[in-house]
């Protein structure tokens, strides 16, 4: 769980410097695409890193959805009979949200992939396989409907940076001190607010007209 | 103090419970939470009803035997335990809803008292030291570091009592475990048992059917002696070095 968890802060990192590209404009946003592409020819095949990512993806995927099933699943045979009344004082609302939360980011990654990547679906005309990233992005977050899903799941994403981070040092026996701890807790905050707020400018950009065709 | 009470009773372990209302006048502010249970029991024989059964032994705060979640925490709204709960802490007309300890490992004997043996059982797979019996050695015979000592003094303090698990949104011991690891693990005594200690434990943890750790710290703020966060995150640290070393 923290080491799968650990892998996509990693990727995610990767992910929104990609995204911020669209702030220089049309060209350099669909040369970095097109660039990925290629990384690593001719050592690799085309489109070899990509596939590399995207095993290595869902190997950490399957690993993290694997760990959480197993936990929900005893966590729920550990406690058979509920509360009348239960009071939560020493944790934070994202520590309680993962679940939920991940459930949320989950089907948030289909819709994603399904409009950015396998089938490239444009929301604002229904046409699906566009060659230009760029112009699939800018029409995709013209829509303000379109702006708000993702930034719910932005939200989403720094609930669960926010406990995961922690929640991960803290797995791999990192944090055995209080000052640790409280180090932890602010790289929570930091990646969270870092990740979630950088993936936002994009979108957020777009809305406003600061990035547009 | 006039109170509304709602009482978890449950006639014994197989039986069907449910929550009962009771209104108890009299309760002075200076009784301890147990004492107002105790007025309220005197009622109730005075009436021909059961008593309402719950553990308490030393009644001062260092034995672990008092458990009670109340009104949603454990231990009530301070931080110490049951017995040294103070009705003072509640307020006249308050309605105070009683529940024992909830987890599948623990499960409810008669009305509040839940069976604690499985704390036993973890402690029996690995909460131990090999020593020598016979004469007490030299006090300075085994220098322990004054730093490693505090930190081992301060999480020794934990009594068992439970509430790091009922408080727990996944019923998981390991603020227990990593107090116990803690403690033995910190001091030269602890070390011969130190890696098949932690593997063993949570070995014993998991079989007793107490959830997994997520780390979200209830179980901390919950712990009538304070233990901290960092026992855990010493577990796991713990725990992977055993596991590295082939344990």
């Amino acid at each position: 769980m923290a080491v799968s968890g650990l892998l996509f802060i990693a990727f995610v990192l990767g992910h929104m410097y990609g995204n911020l590209k669209a702030f220089s404009g049309e060209e350099s946003f669909n040369e970095y695409a097109h660039h990925l592409r290629e990384l690593g020819e001719p050592m690799l095949p085309h489109e070899g890193f990509l596939w590399i990512m995207r095993v290595g993806l869902i190997v950490a995927l399957l690993a993290h959805v694997g760990a959480a099933v197993a936990l929900w699943k005893r966590a729920a045979k550990a406690r058979p009979v509920k509360y009348v009344a239960k009071k939560n004082v020493g944790s934070s609302l994202s520590s309680r949200t993962m679940r939920w939360g991940g459930l949320t980011l989950l089907a948030f990654v289909v819709w994603h992939l399904l409009n950015f990547t396998i089938v490239k679906i444009n929301p604002s005309n229904g046409e699906t396989g566009g060659e230009n990233p760029y112009a699939l992005l800018v029409e995709t977050f013209d829509l303000w409907w379109m702006t708000i899903i993702y930034l719910v799941a932005m939200l989403a994403l720094a609930f669960h940076l926010h406990h995961g981070t922690f929640s991960s040092l803290q797995t791999l026996g990192l944090t055995n001190s209080a000052a640790s701890r409280a180090r932890a807790r602010a790289a929570g905050w930091v990646v969270a607010i870092v990740i979630a707020g950088g993936f936002s400018l994009v979108p957020l950009s777009v809305l406003v007209g600061i990035i547009e065709k | 103090m006039k109170l509304t009470l709602k009482i978890w009773r449950q006639a014994g372990p197989t039986a069907e419970g449910a929550i009962k209302t009771y209104e108890l006048d009299g309760v002075s502010k200076d009784m301890s939470f147990l004492e107002m249970l105790d007025l309220l029991n005197e009622q109730l024989v005075t009436q021909g009803e059961e008593p309402v059964a719950f553990d308490s032994d030393c009644r001062e705060g260092i034995c672990g035997m008092c458990s009670l979640m109340i009104n949603g925490q454990a231990h009530g709204p301070e931080v110490t335990t049951t017995c040294q709960l103070h009705m003072r802490s509640f307020n006249d007309g308050d309605t105070i809803t009683i529940e024992p300890w909830r987890a599948e490992p623990f499960p409810v004997l008669k009305d509040l008292i839940v069976d604690r043996s499985a704390f036993d059982r973890i402690i029996q797979a690995g909460g131990y030291i090999s020593a020598n019996t016979g004469s007490a050695p030299e006090a300075n015979s085994v220098p322990a570091p004054r730093d490693k000592a505090m930190r081992a003094f301060n999480v020794a303090t934990c009594i068992g009592c439970g509430a790091c698990v009922a408080a727990c949104p996944n019923g998981s011991a390991s603020l227990f475990m990593g107090a116990k690891i803690t403690h033995l693990g910190e001091l030269p005594q602890g070390q011969p048992e130190r890696w098949s200690r932690v593997v063993d434990m949570v070995g014993q943890h998991d079989a007793e059917g107490f959830g997994g750790c997520t780390n979200i710290g209830e179980c901390a703020a919950a712990c009538p002696k304070e233990i901290p966060l960092d026992v855990i995150s010493q577990l796991n640290k713990d725990l992977r070095t055993a596991l590295k070393n082939g344990h």
